[in-house]
């Protein structure tokens, strides 16, 4: 599989949102405004790279039965600095995303990508894998919280597009996310198959 | 790609032990790169909730801080502002934990009369798009909602309890319980700051 190939299919073909189903828990729990999905898809993308690029290096030397707590130890790191880094130079994101931050680690995705592809494969295709998971997946949530911050509260990027007394508000709850979530997939799978 | 490490006892245990050494002294690392940082985020949070809550000062609230600790084993903050030796106000960080969804922090000014400057809303759960109107609704200044708004009252003169439990502020719609829950903390800061002043320390 080529380079480009690799990047097109973690981007689009294999979407882990709209295809994979994986990382439910951040795409429903974070997504009420677009800003606030971007972030969280951003922070998940630099945690995906960095646990790729750390894991295809050394997968050979870690023998199989510890396989697995090994990258749990080399997630949780990368997630514990982003928190940190997060909490330090960009506290007003740090405390909207919450408690999702920390919870990157058990997201199935970064865990996902270490085991099935960075373990396998040579550094440059692991960027790669990584990059376009993460890339699609900040693209996904951020599509998902564009939606329902302009439904829910007339805005688009904290920019007002009418009043918010004619919002739905069921968007910015957790129904909404459901709901705004499943057309989305339906739509995009339409696309895929035309 | 090199041959794979078999999973004998002591590859495993020197994996395992090289992967975590490596992890924790990174972390410690960036943790004393960062603990400055975060530590001064949250100083000019709190400055800022502070001076957001009372009239103009010029002393450091943060050094004259003291806390009264509450039954449950939480603490009240409190923040005197001062310009010259004179005390402008207080800001009192309090908080309920009968929210729709538990603990909702605040900070509250209060002038030396007891009446209140104005308050901030720290940290809450509360829900999006009802419970969070918390924030602009008792501040609102538009007069055909006059009795939403709990700036310049007196919790000791004014009943400051929802409408429906016979108080005199409009509850915010469709959010009755943060709505009580808030001014529950507004009422717990202003008795014990009433406690403090009547102690005369102050």
């Amino acid at each position: 599989m080529t380079n480009k190939e690799i990047f097109l299919r973690g981007f689009f073909k294999e979407n882990a949102v709209f295809t994979l189903l994986l990382g439910m828990c951040p795409a429903l729990g974070v997504t009420s405004s677009a800003i606030n999905g971007l972030g969280m898809g951003l922070a998940t993308t630099f945690v995906l790279i960095m646990s790729n690029i750390v894991i295809s290096l050394v997968s050979s030397q870690i023998p199989d039965k510890v396989k697995i707590p090994s990258f749990i130890v080399i997630i949780a790191s990368f997630v514990t600095m982003v928190d940190l880094i997060m909490a330090g130079y960009a506290p007003a994101l740090h405390e909207q995303l919450g408690v999702f931050i920390p919870l990157i680690v058990v997201n199935c995705l970064v865990l996902g990508r270490a085991e099935a592809f960075a373990s396998k494969n040579k550094l440059v295709p692991s960027i790669i894998d990584g990059a376009s998971m993460g890339l699609g997946f900040s693209m996904a949530l951020t599509m998902l919280g564009a939606v329902r911050e302009f439904f829910g509260a007339g805005k688009m990027f904290g920019i007002t597009l009418y009043s918010e007394n004619y919002g739905m508000l069921i968007f910015v709850l957790a129904p909404g996310a459901f709901i705004a979530l499943g057309y989305l997939i339906a739509f995009i799978d339409k696309l895929r198959k035309a | 790609m090199a041959g794979k490490k078999e999973s004998t006892f002591i590859n495993m245990v020197l994996v395992l032990f090289i992967v975590t050494l490596v992890a924790s002294a990174a972390l410690g690392g960036l943790y004393e790169l960062t603990k400055e940082p975060i530590a001064a985020a949250k100083l000019a949070k709190k400055l800022k909730a502070i001076k957001e809550v009372v009239p103009a000062f010029d002393n450091n609230p943060s050094e004259e801080m003291y806390s009264v600790e509450m039954p449950s084993g939480d603490l009240l903050e409190f923040y005197p502002a001062k310009k010259g030796d004179e005390l402008v106000g207080t800001a009192v960080k309090t908080y309920t934990a009968n929210g729709f969804s538990g603990y909702i922090w605040i900070m509250v000014g209060f002038k030396p009369d007891g009446s209140i400057n104005n308050y901030s809303v720290l940290e809450h759960k509360e829900t999006p798009g009802l419970g969070t109107k918390m924030e602009p609704w008792f501040k609102t200044t538009d007069p055909t909602k006059a009795s939403c708004s709990i700036i310049g009252k007196n919790p000791g003169s004014n009943n400051l309890t929802v409408s429906k439990d016979g108080g005199e502020v409009d509850a915010i719609t469709a959010a009755t319980i943060s709505s009580r829950a808030f001014l529950e903390a507004v009422q717990t800061a202003y008795n014990e700051y009433n406690k403090q002043m009547e102690g005369g320390s102050k």
